[in-house]
């Protein structure tokens, strides 16, 4: 429930949302990390209103090593160690690592939603830092794999400070060209809907269905998908493929075909799409 | 048998070690950032190294239900190379990552002044960042090399219960004992201990504070060896428990000094799951 907050709602129904599930001790944390974050916006605010008008800024230089990080900075690394899931911190020293307790069973039930709280936590952060587009592409090309999902997954509540519209779109690109299944699903989120043109989307949904992530994981599907005829060829070229090769065809894969032989709502033609392989429309939620 | 290998090199291996390492018992690994073999010439190339071990690597690990966390450093044998020293300026934006739970592997390689000034500076990283450290012990002239790094390690912030000795032998192992470090041995076919070595030294020492890793990397070397080093333990007498203790325990409580240690690893191996992305690969 958390990851869907994280994709669209507002902040403040994120933080709600964070804070239930969070002990006392890591919502101290968060609520430090937040004001610090402020308190950073607020700073930088100040600054360009009293240059305003006095000459061009030097611009950054993204690989340039910088230390000390600022404090807000610190606390965006550090979230995936101070947001556990309440209940285990409840029990246990949040110092000290989970220990299994038989050799039967090696390691301890994984806390479920350890990755959507920090996710929540980053993605606060970067909404309370109000972080722009050199803010945000340099946290992303300095970030571990968790901090690159954040900064995706914030994409969409940035649009106001990440300008012009759509000028962090490389970021989604590079996570679409990598393997890893967590950032692919943090890719093809709101951002990438409303900026990622019809062939790279189209490739985005393919990668997808090949790498296993849901199909419930992009935004704005059926919408998208409607009436895409070059998308269910894709489609069906794929399958085809898998079928040749022996392999199961991914139920999603016929969930998106059916979902291009919708009709247009805006009445484009749709002269080739054609589903060949039966499923029930109705089945799209 | 539930076992934690506190370094190796997973870069260098393939899946299949993942699945054999898991189906062998391996839960958790620590990847300890190290010399890749061919020379790099820039800190770009580190910093992509490093972000591998950050990224990349540790979902790799996760789709075979292995826990991963890695230690970040200048390699002693890089330290004496200009074009690279300028990744311990860089370093301190690294060490407060969630997964980096040591600075490492630092040490001597061929115990030149370069290499004095990076295990210094980067012990004081470790101390100053609230990280345990890491230390390789040099592969040539090892003993004097321990001696050496020993007493550095005596000059810094550091104290030594937060300081892991790696490569450590029969030669070596005494004045390491002394020193209150913890003590790594690695298992690695031709040039460092065996299984029965292992055995032999653990009989003489106790399982107190010992480690014993794989070191597997990109040479002659073999992911399985901290399982056989159990069973051979097992084979000697040993309990279960002691075994416990070497190959989960004490990597845990080393590593757990950082504070970061997360072993929830996800539910179970997926390389049997349709629509794994590395299964796929090859695109
Ligand atoms: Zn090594």
């Amino acid at each position: 429930m958390l990851t869907e907050l994280t994709n669209g709602a507002p902040p403040s129904a994120l933080q709600a949302a964070l804070e239930e599930q969070l002990s006392g001790a890591d919502r101290a944390w968060l609520h430090e990390a937040l004001a610090e974050a402020e308190a950073e916006a607020e700073a930088e605010a100040a600054e360009a209103r009293a240059k305003a008008g006095a000459e061009v800024p030097e611009p950054v230089d993204r690989n340039r090593a910088q230390w000390p990080l600022p404090t807000w900075e610190i606390r965006f690394a550090e979230a995936g160690r101070h947001c556990h899931p309440a209940r285990r911190t409840a029990q246990e020293d949040p110092s000290t690592p989970s220990t299994p307790a038989t050799a039967a069973a090696p390691c301890t039930p994984a806390a479920p939603d350890a990755q959507d709280l920090a996710d929540a936590a980053r993605v606060l952060l970067l909404h309370a830092v109000r972080a722009d587009l050199d803010t945000t592409t340099r946290l992303y090309s300095h970030g571990t794999a968790a901090e690159r999902r954040a900064v995706l997954l914030a994409l969409p509540h940035l649009s106001a400070v990440t300008t012009p519209a759509g000028s962090a779109l490389p970021l989604v690109e590079d996570a679409l060209r990598t393997n890893d299944t967590r950032l692919v699903a943090a890719a093809v989120g709101p951002y990438a809907t409303q900026h990622l043109d019809q062939h790279a989307w189209r490739h985005a949904v393919l990668k997808c269905l090949f790498t296993g992530v849901p199909a419930d994981a992009i935004d704005g599907l059926s919408r998208r998908a409607r009436a895409d005829s070059e998308l269910a060829r894709m489609l069906r070229d794929y399958a085809a493929e898998r079928t040749a090769a022996g392999r199961p065809v991914p139920d999603d894969l016929h969930r998106v075909l059916v979902l291009t032989a919708l009709p247009d709502p805006a009445a484009r033609p749709d002269t080739t799409a054609r589903v060949e392989i039966t499923a029930d429309p109705t089945e799209e939620s | 048998m539930r076992i934690f290998d506190p370094h190796i090199h997973m870069t260098s291996r393939t899946t299949d070690d993942y699945e054999a390492m898991y189906a062998a018992g391996v839960r958790a690994v620590v990847e300890p950032s190290f010399w890749l073999g061919q020379p790099r010439t820039s800190p770009a190339s580190f910093f992509d190294y490093f972000d591998a071990l950050l990224g990349w690597e540790p979902f790799r690990a996760s789709q075979y239900g292995i826990a991963h966390h890695c230690t970040l450093a200048l390699n002693p044998k890089e330290a004496n190379d200009s074009r690279c020293t300028p990744v311990l300026d860089a370093l301190p934006r690294y060490l407060v990552k969630d997964s980096v739970v040591a600075v490492g592997e630092i040490g001597y390689d061929s115990m030149t002044p370069a290499e004095d000034t990076a295990l210094a500076a980067q012990l004081q990283l470790a101390a100053d960042h609230g990280l345990p450290a890491l230390v390789h012990t040099p592969h040539r002239d090892k003993l004097a090399g321990l001696h050496r790094t020993i007493d550095v390690i005596r000059e810094s912030n550091l104290p030594p219960d937060r300081v892991l000795l790696d490569h450590l032998n029969e030669t070596t192992v005494k004045a390491a004992t002394d020193s209150g470090c913890w003590l790594g041995f690695s298992i690695y076919p031709d040039t460092k201990m065996d299984e029965d070595r292992m055995v032999a030294v653990i009989k003489d020492h106790g399982t107190g504070k010992v480690l014993v890793n794989s070191a597997a990397d990109w040479g002659k070397s073999d992911p399985l060896k901290t399982r056989k080093v159990g069973d051979a333990l097992l084979a000697a007498g040993f309990t279960e428990d002691d075994v416990d203790q070497v190959l989960w325990r004490n990597p845990v409580a080393f590593y757990g000094l950082s504070g970061r240690l997360r072993l929830d690893v996800p539910d179970a191996p997926e390389p049997l799951h349709e629509g794994n992305s590395i299964l796929r690969g090859g695109e």
